[in-house]
């Protein structure tokens, strides 16, 4: 079966609001719009800006993982060549002197600890901003960073979140009194109870360590300040301009009607480019300080050092069951290392705990979220956004309730799951977007058989006894998941016919390589009934728009979509009212087409677009009819009652070396259901995309910390990212469960991949050493580790015998 | 991550280059540069002066000289993976540079720089080692002939004086009926070894093994011959028998390298298990071209 | 206040002579001085491919090359590999077709690497083109619409009469 899965036999949907009109392109695999440009090497990455006379930036950063700065010295570099000024943290404005903002607050931070734009007084983690340099070039700001002398009073470092909560640990800043960011007690139902009642009780801990996201292109911001108007404009390799905006109205004290936030190309996204970092807030402070454009952009080293990561956590779980293995309860003690800040609050470890009923139903549960500080990097949400772990945890002891009760791992997740017929469904918990977490649509147990069936999970048994015959260690390992998008609370657009009548589509939403020009064509052409060429797609600029959230957590078909549709829609209706006015027929008797609105009776009495346009934006002194309002443009902020949720299946072969520890996926198989899909070509992108980062969490990136809290793996060779060789072609299958939650149904399909792959590829491992007693409990599970599990297990010498 | 200041120089003589080593203070030779520009770039390395190489045309070549293969140190790894001429004397050069990195990095690395930086999970130095490469290295004061076995004075440190330049390497081939092998486990494809492995046998009458080279890379600072397993070999039958001694001289290697990622007991089993696999697989050839 | 020297090369089939910095790298001086920004830099330290280029017809990353290293060679970048009218060459319309690119960052060293691989072998099993990619690191496509694109362009190449003019409309190669 080919990549493309079976989207060829895709029935497209119409759209909601009529049925009579089918669509051309919604639901089509519609090549993309993007691609002409960065195939030719014409992208405009932050980079690529060309802006006259540009100072080039970098950041003096600290070595060390606690300390106090004694003294800064910057007399010697600022006299070095192409030097232009270097910034200390009593040149910034008192605007600036404050910590940056949590992006989302909650009332369960004791203590919020987020990062200054340049350390005033102590450094938390290697990598703190202490000056910021302004050059010529960038190679003459490093020259000039060599030369800064810092003393520092080197301070003790917290590098481990469970040490970390011991009272003799010492803390992360000097003035806090524990390293406990937050502890989260919530749950439903009577733990105790369901523990009394239970047959059986199975328990583990699970380890799940760091990672990153690493785009290829690094951050990077770029700022412009026109002395005569007052604008500071600034470019930005992220992942939500008006929020970028927000914190730069905040921390500059500037005029929010004078600010513009333009993000253009990014080369990659993942997470870690929503936050609002210090250097943007220098770039942008600097261009205005010294009337010149100054850019910033980040090197590999430094986005190791200061792009926020995810992880490390460990997940204490026990679950309660009958003797039929049911679920009665799950207790759950999670410790999450968001290490020394919390930009984005404790969202991430909230998501994690909250997604780990998944399919099943759970009807009690007891969670105590411990969110710890360590002098480590921030982490935030990476693709995924802590569902990887949730996902990883209770696949794992449901694996291992199989395991106990000698049941197929199958038939135990068939017992427990949420039965189609009660849908809609609430898992008990309050969701990240504060709505209670309503599963809308889904079939969990067909969702599971269609991806068993395509990975002939039936007959393993036999291949798998007669590949051990050969030596050969094959295993099957797969894992369900479920997973919140479409996160509210709005992402808007705007549609408007220009008097060309060319349409433009204008929104907040941010690319970072989703194809979002694409399809917000695809969905506003189908309402406009014009041909895609004739519609232009504007993202991520704050001065098109005035509100906006953001690009991530797959949430942006769900709602930009929905505005795009239901701006569209408002167009059309504008559109046929004027038509209808200016060629005296009535609505029923119009259709649009191409751009012309005509009468469907008689073609040639028509009005082109072009020409309805300039009338409805009006001529001095003649009035509009009823009915009829001006501009044929209108501007939707769709806003979701609450999340809509995803769902797939993963199922991976491997196959083990055990003297090498070398780990090979020879199938892997996904079923995924994301409702109606727009564009079939780039959801099986995203979910390609996305195995490939979950399968770099399961065997290959583990970000090292050594006990003083320095980074060890700063580099691409010691980080394992995957390579082509490392990443099977996977088969897709696809379902659809249309949401009732938007009027497209769709839901978001961008991290589904992600999901539930360390958990299928660690069960398949694990699944390959049957006959062994191991169990395995961590993520990444590299072949060193592999083989250390194995060697400490007396494995090789039981071999022998 | 850009490169702190340097003085740059570009002979295109060779004896240009040797006026430059004698004289010039803290330099650093750039060869093809996929070794030192990332240290450059990461300011690991911060020379007074870079002695580009690449104009050098005398230092590139790929030549039979009697019974030996005579390479040029500026001679790209491409070319050396690709001659006919290598490939026809020793075969376990290109099925080692199967394993070398990538193409990109092949185009431009050099023999001469791999085997100057020495990094210990190199493959370039091990088949030199296997091979019994000798290293020809030249100064001002004249020229010198270093064997491979004495190349390496310390980890990532070459027994190249300063003032010297390594300009040729040459390696003994084994006769047309050789079996050879290169295996290494890397964690992905091109990585550099954690360990790898060259073999080169020879068979006899009876398939009684008449020569045997075993090199190890990834163990220690520099290529490890296991000339002690090489001679208990001697004379018997290449067949699953002579597998414990292969475990066994491992076993008895005092100390393997070990670090944060990779231990020194995973190490050893991943020679013992190579080395056999290797074996096997340069026996099976030296079986068929005998 | 830098060290510069005077070099002469060709890009994209076009002949420049030019005072560069010692210490730049061929990448920077490409994307500053030639404000050819096609090529990218992801990791400055070899790894990710995203500045590969061809350096007289042989891939190189551009992060590890020394403008002045470039002296007297012919390179060509992603803009090399374009139709001069600007549209897509045979390899970039497979890559569109296969919906081979999603950020575009890694997209450049992927088409210089293909072409490479292409003036070698125009039929090249699925094998061998994962493995001439695998020093490009892509996070977005997990890869296989990559490989698809390059069995997909190796086919229509296999048909034309000029594939080595197809694979490289603007360098000097594909004049030759």
């Amino acid at each position: 079966m080919s990549l493309m899965g079976t989207f060829e036999n895709y029935q497209a949907p119409t759209s909601v609001s009529d049925q009579q009109r089918p669509n051309q392109y919604i639901g089509s695999p519609v090549q993309r719009t993007e691609d002409n440009a960065l195939l030719q090497g014409l992208g405009q990455y932050v980079d690529d800006l060309k802006l006259e006379g540009v100072l080039h930036a970098c950041v003096l950063r600290s070595p060390h993982a606690h300390a106090k700065i004694q003294s800064i010295d910057i007399r010697h570099a600022s006299s070095m060549p192409g030097v232009v000024k270097i910034y200390l943290y009593d040149d910034l404005p008192p605007s600036a002197k404050k910590r940056l903002p949590v992006l989302v607050p909650n009332p369960a931070i004791k203590q919020i600890m987020t990062q200054e734009v340049l350390a005033s007084k102590e450094v938390l983690c290697v990598g703190d901003p202490v000056a910021f340099v302004v050059a010529l070039e960038r190679c003459l700001a490093e020259d000039a960073c060599d030369a800064i002398e810092v003393e520092y009073e080197v301070l003790p470092a917290v590098a481990n979140c469970l040490n970390a909560l011991e009272a003799s640990s010492p803390t992360i800043h000097s003035e806090i009194a524990s390293n406990m960011a937050a502890n989260v007690k919530m749950g439903f139902g009577d733990i105790e109870q369901a523990f009394a009642n239970a047959t059986h009780r199975v328990r583990d801990t699970f380890w799940i360590n760091r990672g990153s996201a690493h785009p290829m292109e690094t951050r990077g911001y770029a700022a412009r300040f026109d002395p005569a108007t007052g604008d500071l404009c600034v470019w930005s390799s992220g992942q939500t301009p008006h929020l970028e905006k927000k914190n730069l109205i905040d921390v500059l004290a500037w005029h929010p009607e004078k600010l513009r936030v333009i993000i253009n190309d990014v080369g990659g996204g993942f997470g870690p480019k929503v936050m609002f970092y210090p250097e943007e807030a220098l770039v942008a402070h600097a261009a205005h300080d010294l009337v010149r454009p100054v850019k910033w952009i980040e090197d590999r080293r430094e986005h190791f050092y200061t792009a926020t990561q995810e992880r490390d956590q460990w997940w204490d779980m026990e679950l309660a069951l009958t003797a039929e293995g049911k679920i009665l309860g799950l207790k759950l003690i999670m410790t999450h290392d968001n290490g020394a800040y919390l930009p984005w609050g404790i969202i991430m470890p909230y998501i994690g705990v909250t997604t780990t009923p998944g399919p099943y139903v759970i009807p009690c549960i007891d969670v105590d979220l411990r969110v710890v500080y360590t002098n480590k990097n921030a982490t935030s949400p990476v693709r995924g956004a802590g569902r990887p772990q949730a996902v990883f945890a209770m696949e794992r002891i449901m694996d291992k309730v199989a395991h106990t009760l000698g049941l197929d791992r199958a038939r135990i997740r068939e017992i427990n799951f949420v039965k189609p017929e009660q849908m809609p469904y609430n898992n008990g918990f309050i969701y990240r977007d504060g709505k209670p977490m309503v599963y809308d649509t889904g079939d969990y147990p067909k969702c599971q058989a269609m991806a068993l069936e395509l990975a002939r999970y039936d007959d393993f048994p036999s291949r798998q006894k007669a590949a051990r015959q050969e030596g050969r260690y094959i295993g099957i390992g797969f894992a369900n998941f479920v997973e919140g998008t479409g996160l509210g609370p709005f992402e808007g657009a705007t549609v408007r016919v220009q008097q060309d009548g060319r349409v433009t589509v204008l929104t907040a939403a941010c690319p970072q390589g989703q194809g979002h020009k694409t399809i917000f064509a695809q969905i506003c052409a189908d309402q406009l009934g014009v041909p895609m060429s004739m519609i232009d797609v504007i993202t991520a600029d704050t001065s098109t728009i005035s509100m906006g959230i953001g690009t991530f957590a797959s949430r942006i078909t769900a709602t930009a979509g929905n505005s795009v549709f239901l701006a569209g829609q408002s167009v059309r209706n504008k559109v046929l009212a004027l038509g209808a006015f200016l060629l005296q027929v009535s609505v029923d008797d119009l259709e649009l087409h191409d751009g012309v609105c005509f009468v469907k009776s008689n073609p040639s009495h028509s009005k082109t677009f072009a020409e309805l346009a300039r009338v409805s934006q009006g001529m001095p002194g003649f009035s509009f009819p009823p009915g009829v309002t001006n501009g044929l443009e209108d501007t939707q902020y769709f806003s979701p009652s609450q999340s809509t949720y995803c769902n797939g299946t993963a199922v991976a072969e491997v196959e083990l070396d055990v003297d090498t520890g070398q780990i090979k996926i020879i199938r892997y198989c996904m079923s995924h259901d994301s409702g109606n899909l727009i564009n079939p070509l780039l959801v099986d992108g995203q979910i390609q995309g996305s195995i490939a980062h979950g399968i770099g969490n399961a065997t290959l990136e583990w970000m090292r910390y050594d006990e003083q809290a320095q980074p060890i793996s700063t580099n691409f060779a010691e980080y394992l990212l995957p390579m082509s060789t490392d990443v099977p072609n996977a088969q897709l299958v696809h379902l659809s469960s249309p949401t009732y939650l938007n009027p497209l149904g769709v839901k978001g399909a961008g991290e589904g991949g992600t999901i539930p792959a360390a958990a299928a590829i660690v069960s398949a491992i694990e699944n390959a050493l049957s006959g062994t007693d191991l169990f395995l409990r961590e993520a990444p599970l590299t072949p060193p580790r592999l083989f250390e599990i194995l060697y400490d297990s007396g494995f090789f010498k039981s071999r022998q015998l | 991550m850009k490169p702190a200041r340097f003085q740059y120089h570009r002979p295109t003589q060779l004896r240009e280059a040797l006026e430059m080593v004698a004289t010039l203070e803290n330099y650093k030779i750039l060869a093809g540069g996929q070794s030192l520009m990332p240290m450059m770039n990461f300011r690991f390395v911060m020379p007074d002066h870079i002695i580009d190489l690449n104009q050098v045309k005398e230092l590139t070549g790929i030549d039979q000289d009697q019974d030996r293969l005579v390479i040029g140190a500026m001679t790209r790894q491409h070319h050396i993976h690709r001659s006919d001429l290598v490939a026809k004397l020793c075969p376990l050069v290109p099925e080692a540079y199967d394993q070398v990195s990538h193409r990109q990095i092949r185009n431009r690395g050099t023999l001469g720089g791999s085997l100057c930086h020495l990094d210990p999970a190199s493959e370039q130095p091990c088949f030199t080692s296997a091979l019994d490469g000798e290293i020809e290295v030249q100064s001002l004061k004249g020229q010198r002939t270093i064997s491979i076995h004495d190349w390496t004075q310390m980890y990532m440190t070459p027994a190249l004086d300063s003032g010297e330049v390594l300009t040729r390497i040459s390696l003994r081939p084994w006769g047309p009926s050789h079996g050879w092998s290169f295996m290494e486990y890397a964690r992905r494809h091109g990585d550099y070894a954690i360990v790898g492995v060259a073999v080169l046998v020879a068979l006899g009458a009876n398939q009684k093994i008449e020569r045997l080279s075993v090199s190890l890379c990834g163990v220690s600072a520099a290529p490890v011959r296991l000339t002690a397993l090489e001679t208990s070999l001697l004379g018997e039958v290449g067949d699953d028998r002579i597998l414990p001694a292969v475990n066994e001289h491992i076993e008895a290697i005092e100390e393997i390298m070990h670090d944060s990622y990779n231990s020194a007991t995973y190490r050893r089993h991943l020679a013992q298990t190579l080395t056999a696999r290797a074996l096997g697989v340069a026996l099976k050839r030296a079986l068929r071209n005998h | 206040m830098q060290e510069e020297i005077q070099i002469h090369l060709s890009v994209n089939g076009k002949t420049h002579d030019c005072k560069v910095s010692t210490r730049k790298s061929l990448a920077d001086f490409l994307r500053q001085d030639l404000k050819l920004t096609g090529t990218h830099v992801g990791c400055e330290h070899g790894v990710c491919g995203a500045c590969t280029v061809l350096v007289n017809h042989q891939t190189a990353r551009s992060c590890l090359m020394l403008a002045v290293q470039a002296d007297q060679c012919e390179i060509t970048t992603v803009e090399g590999l374009t139709n001069e009218d600007h549209t897509l060459s045979v390899l970039q319309q497979a890559f569109k077709e296969s919906h081979a690119l999603q950020c575009g960052f890694c997209t450049p060293g992927m088409l210089t690497t293909l072409t490479e691989l292409l003036s070698e072998n125009l039929n090249p099993s699925e094998d061998q083109v994962r493995e001439a990619i695998t020093g490009n690191l892509c996070r977005c496509t997990g890869y296989q619409p990559i490989i698809k694109a390059g069995l997909l362009a190796a086919e229509r190449l296999r048909a034309l009469e000029n594939p080595a003019r197809a694979l490289a409309p603007q360098s000097s190669q594909g004049q030759s």
